[in-house]
């Protein structure tokens, strides 16, 4: 090593410089795209200081967002750990956006800086384009637009309505975020010059249209007025599209008291929470591919001399931290560590594509063998999320690796029970099991809108179909459904059913709330 | 080659806004767990940045989550080394829960959370609401502060205070004065320009049309060159004067009992009062002047240092402390300029025949000087209870009793414990006070 010219390093020491930066980036570049055949939206790369990171963190990782109490919350918490050393920042953040937006911070060692932007750069920039769930749920070419729209926009309101107003919307909007995403039916794509335009149109028809004189007349009398309003009330059922999943579209669409403002932030948050609703299904994959991008990067860089041997030391020594997956009994255990499962099940592939064994002919009989590991990893990362991923590429030999067992846990008993474990017998059992456990369908209360009492008291009844007997926190129930009354202007109920049974666990209403 | 952005020298405080939302929201939960620190700990403390719990009302979010305590799930955890299938692991008691499936939880870890405020932050939410009453003596002897005021136009100033009106109006009238060509003017030439270049022929009188009208266009462009649009002779900046604000002088005498009769405790208290009257002065009023007088059978006027760390015993005589006062008064705080204010603390023990003396005093001569005069006996618990909200008590309180009744802006007040100081130091400087004091 040492007899090769020095002039073939991309860079020498510890301090980084915008030359060397880009010298880096080029020769990533040609091995990310060149060898590995990586598909990445064009670059765009910031260089960021720790405050301005902190200022990221707590906008939910926006380069744009507006203003909520609740980000200064974040920004309080995140900024106290940060100062405590109880929690370091991440080096890099990375925006699902085109071109693709990445931050790096400015404390990063230069050789650092060459594994963020492999990793977040290459590695992630590749999955956001490609995998089907990004592709189909989210328009990267469009979100710092439409960020760039609801900020705007909704400061107007501050600026219309006063903040307080607008604040009490964002709250319940915010309360509503989780049940505010289409999980079956795909949003449509938008433009954000057609989104102010429709926002626009809408109100100005609204203002158009207004006319005192309607206020002025009396209420309907007789039962020719009350056959009028059952008519409405039958046509405004069909209207509303009963059940619906999606209760802040529920919302806008047919609360009986918002305002055009109103109903407008609440398109905003939902479609914000509908922008992220990928990225919590991917976690293991998206981290998984950055992270086996990065590794197969610096290790090529190195091979081909471009990296010395300080620098490539100090990455290895941070690329094991950030692949570590301690035990269920070690004190650092809070979870499985989706970087060290994604990275490890993606260096499973590799290996079973290359070198297979008995049992990997046995369970994976179309890519054992084939020799094309790049090609195979490329196809699972256009083509699953991290339930399917796991479900179809989890070997038997990695479960052994991470000695993987399922652990039942009925919350009436005293006890858990091991239900399988990394035997022949529990390979399948344990791989369903992970697998179920990150499809986010499992952990999300099911709660639907399934009918409005329009005639009577303009009652909306949710349904909350209760699965494996998991009841919602009840203090945080009743002060969400007082939210949800918030928006909805009149009582709002609440029914679990028991999904298995169809019996009726609990009942409440924001009345008791 | 991607596109390098260096952001660093964007603002970085983007988040301050929405932490000023957040304090906001907050303000009356932090305020209240502030005045509770500060009640059980060293009221000297209240100086200094703070951890503060982060209030759970409030700022909580609620959403539907899943209850941990019901229902069937399923954990896959690694680093199984003992277990084989069938295996019943003893679930730890309530409360701490299973390790698993419960990272998902988004206020992780918001227990043990302290959530640090400026010494200024706790000082404002300390002080909320207070303030010295009947400030009224305004006069511009010493001014210090200033209020700039729009007076006209410069033609000199920082590009913020352009004033474009006047500036483009002067640009007009100079581009008039002048004979710059104007937009129309040039066009109109430009476009018979370009009419005639699109004829396919030119007859003669055409051509030579054609030539002066180029040559009109080019001494048109000479001339606009010459004569910008906006000359910096135009431009005009809004010029502000700085205005002198009247102000208000204030002075503020500590009297306080340091006889032998006050014992340890009592002498706490009474300084534990006058640090936060001391703290409420300086973050208030930065432009006050501080009188500490201390008294035993006499009184001296000392420092600040002195006044709150020195030891010193003796007999009591309280009117000394008022004489010396109104001596000070006379010697350096004229009462037509100065508002005055006084606080005095005293275990109500007095020389006998002295606190009429005091009253009497006090009645005729200092509260005529005064704004306001505060006066906090510090008793003893068991007094407490049995003198309550009755008139008996001190041969000094008796006496003061009645100065109460006779002059409005006279408070007087008894402290027990630590934790009254807080509640009568509010009472008494709580803003628009109207009612009197019971106690």
């Amino acid at each position: 090593m040492a007899k090769r010219p020095p002039s073939s390093l991309l860079f020498n020491g510890s301090e980084w410089s915008f030359a060397t930066l880009s010298r880096a980036y080029e020769a990533i570049e040609e091995i990310a795209v060149g060898e590995m055949g990586l598909d990445v939206y064009p670059n765009q790369i910031e260089i960021i200081s720790s405050e301005q990171m902190l200022d990221a963190y707590s906008s939910i990782g926006m380069p744009l967002m507006y203003q909520h109490w609740s980000f200064g919350k974040r920004f309080v918490f995140e900024s106290h750990f940060y100062r405590k050393g109880r929690r370091g920042l991440a080096y890099e953040l990375v925006i699902n956006s085109n071109p693709c937006i990445t931050y790096l911070m400015e404390e990063n060692t230069m050789p650092m800086q060459a594994l963020v932007t492999a990793h977040a750069a290459f590695g992630h920039n590749h999955f956001f384009k490609n995998n089907y769930l990004f592709r189909q749920w989210t328009d990267a070419g469009a979100i710092l637009g439409y960020m760039d729209f609801a900020k705007k926009y909704i400061t107007k309101c501050e600026e219309r309505h006063g903040i307080a107003a607008v604040e009490e919307i964002l709250d319940s909007a915010h309360a509503l975020m989780d049940q505010g995403v289409f999980h079956y039916r795909r949003p449509p794509r938008l433009s954000p010059a057609k989104v102010t335009e429709r926002a626009r149109e809408r109100l100005e028809y609204e203002e158009q249209t207004y006319s005192d004189l309607w206020r002025t007349l009396p209420t309907a009398v007789g039962s020719a007025g009350i056959e009028e309003a059952e008519k409405e009330a039958l046509e405004r059922k069909k209207v509303l599209n009963l059940p619906e999943e999606n209760l802040l579209y529920f919302l806008e669409k047919h609360s009986l008291i918002l305002e055009p403002w109103q109903r407008e932030i609440l398109r905003i948050v939902r479609v914000i929470a509908q922008y992220f609703y990928p990225q919590g299904q991917t976690k293991v994959m998206n981290e998984g591919c950055a992270t086996f991008v990065h590794y197969t990067i610096i290790n090529r860089l190195f091979d081909q001399g471009r990296m010395s041997e300080g620098a490539m030391l100090e990455l290895l020594a941070s690329h094991a931290n950030v692949v570590f997956q301690p035990g269920f009994d070690d004190p650092r255990f809070s979870g499985i560590n989706p970087y060290a499962l994604g990275f490890a099940m993606m260096q499973d592939i590799e290996r079973i594509c290359t070198k297979p064994t008995a049992e990997d002919k046995d369970w994976f009989p179309d890519i054992a063998g084939n020799g094309d590991s790049m090609g195979t990893l490329i196809d699972a990362w256009e083509n699953h999320r991290d339930e399917s991923f796991v479900l179809q590429y989890l070997s038997p030999a990695l479960i052994r690796k991470f000695r993987l067992f399922h652990l039942s846990d009925l919350a009436t008993d005293r006890f858990c029970e091991v239900a399988s474990i990394h035997d022949e017998r529990g390979y399948s059992a344990v791989r369903a099991a992970l697998a179920r456990n990150y499809d986010p369908s499992t952990h999300r209360p099911d709660i639907q809108v399934v009918d409005v009492d329009l005639l009577g008291d303009r009652q909306l009844r949710l349904r909350h179909r209760i699965r494996n007997g998991v009841l919602l926190d009840e203090a945080e129930r009743d002060r969400t459904l007082a939210h949800i009354r918030r928006l909805w202007g009149y009582g709002v109920s609440l029914a679990g059913v028991d999904s298995a049974t169809d019996k009726v666990l609990y009942e409440c209403s924001s009345a008791q709330a | 080659m991607p596109n390098f952005i260096d952001r660093r020298l964007n603002p970085k405080d983007r988040s301050l806004g929405n932490r000023q939302r957040f304090l906001k929201r907050v303000h009356d939960e932090l305020k209240r767990s502030i005045r509770d620190q500060v009640r059980s700990d060293k009221i000297a403390d209240v100086d200094a940045a703070h951890g503060v719990p982060v209030p759970k009302r409030g700022a909580d979010e609620p959403s539907f989550r899943n209850a941990s305590n019901s229902g069937e799930r399923h954990h896959v955890l690694p680093g199984n080394e003992t277990f084989s299938a069938g295996d019943r692991i003893g679930k730890p008691d309530a409360g701490g829960g299973q390790g698993a499936g419960r990272g998902a939880g988004r206020g992780e870890g918001d227990d043990d959370f302290l959530f640090i405020l400026s010494r200024d932050e706790v000082l404002d939410l300390f002080f909320e609401d207070l303030e010295l009453p009947d400030m009224v003596k305004l006069n511009l002897k010493e001014t210090v502060t200033y209020k700039p005021h729009r007076v006209g136009f410069t033609t000199a100033g920082t590009p913020s205070n352009i004033n474009v009106g006047r500036t483009m109006r002067n640009s007009f009238g100079r581009r008039i004065a002048l004979r710059r060509p104007s937009e129309k003017e040039y066009q109109a030439v430009a476009d018979e320009i370009a009419a005639l270049e699109n004829e396919p022929s030119l007859s003669q009188p055409q051509r030579r049309r054609l030539a002066a009208l180029r040559e009109e266009l080019e001494a048109l462009e000479r001339r606009r060159k010459r004569i910008a649009y906006v000359d910096p002779v135009d431009v005009r900046f809004n010029r502000f004067e700085r205005l002198p604000l009247p102000n208000a002088n204030a002075v503020m005498f500590c009297l306080m009992d340091v006889s032998a009769s006050m014992g340890e405790r009592e002498k706490d208290l009474a300084k534990r009062f006058f640090v936060l009257l001391h703290l409420f002065l300086k973050r208030r009023y930065e432009r006050i002047d501080i009188v500490f007088i201390r008294h035993t059978d006499e009184a001296h006027e000392v420092d600040e240092e002195t006044f709150f760390f020195s030891k010193q015993s003796g007999g009591t005589v309280v009117s000394t402390a008022l004489e010396e006062m109104q001596r000070i008064i006379l010697d350096r705080y004229p009462s037509n300029i100065w508002n005055i204010y006084a606080a005095q603390a005293s275990d109500g023990d007095n020389a006998t025949g002295d606190s009429e003396r005091c009253a009497a005093l006090l009645r005729d001569e200092l509260m005529k000087l005064c704004q306001y005069y505060a006066y906090v006996e510090i008793i003893d618990e068991r007094e407490s209870e049995i003198f309550g909200a009755t008139d008996n008590g001190t041969s000094l309180w008796r006496s003061y009793r009645k100065v109460d009744g006779a002059v409005p802006n006279f408070q007087m007040t008894r402290i027990a414990r630590p934790a009254d100081i807080y509640p009568v130091f509010r009472k008494l400087f709580a803003r628009h006070k109207a009612v009197q004091l019971s106690r």
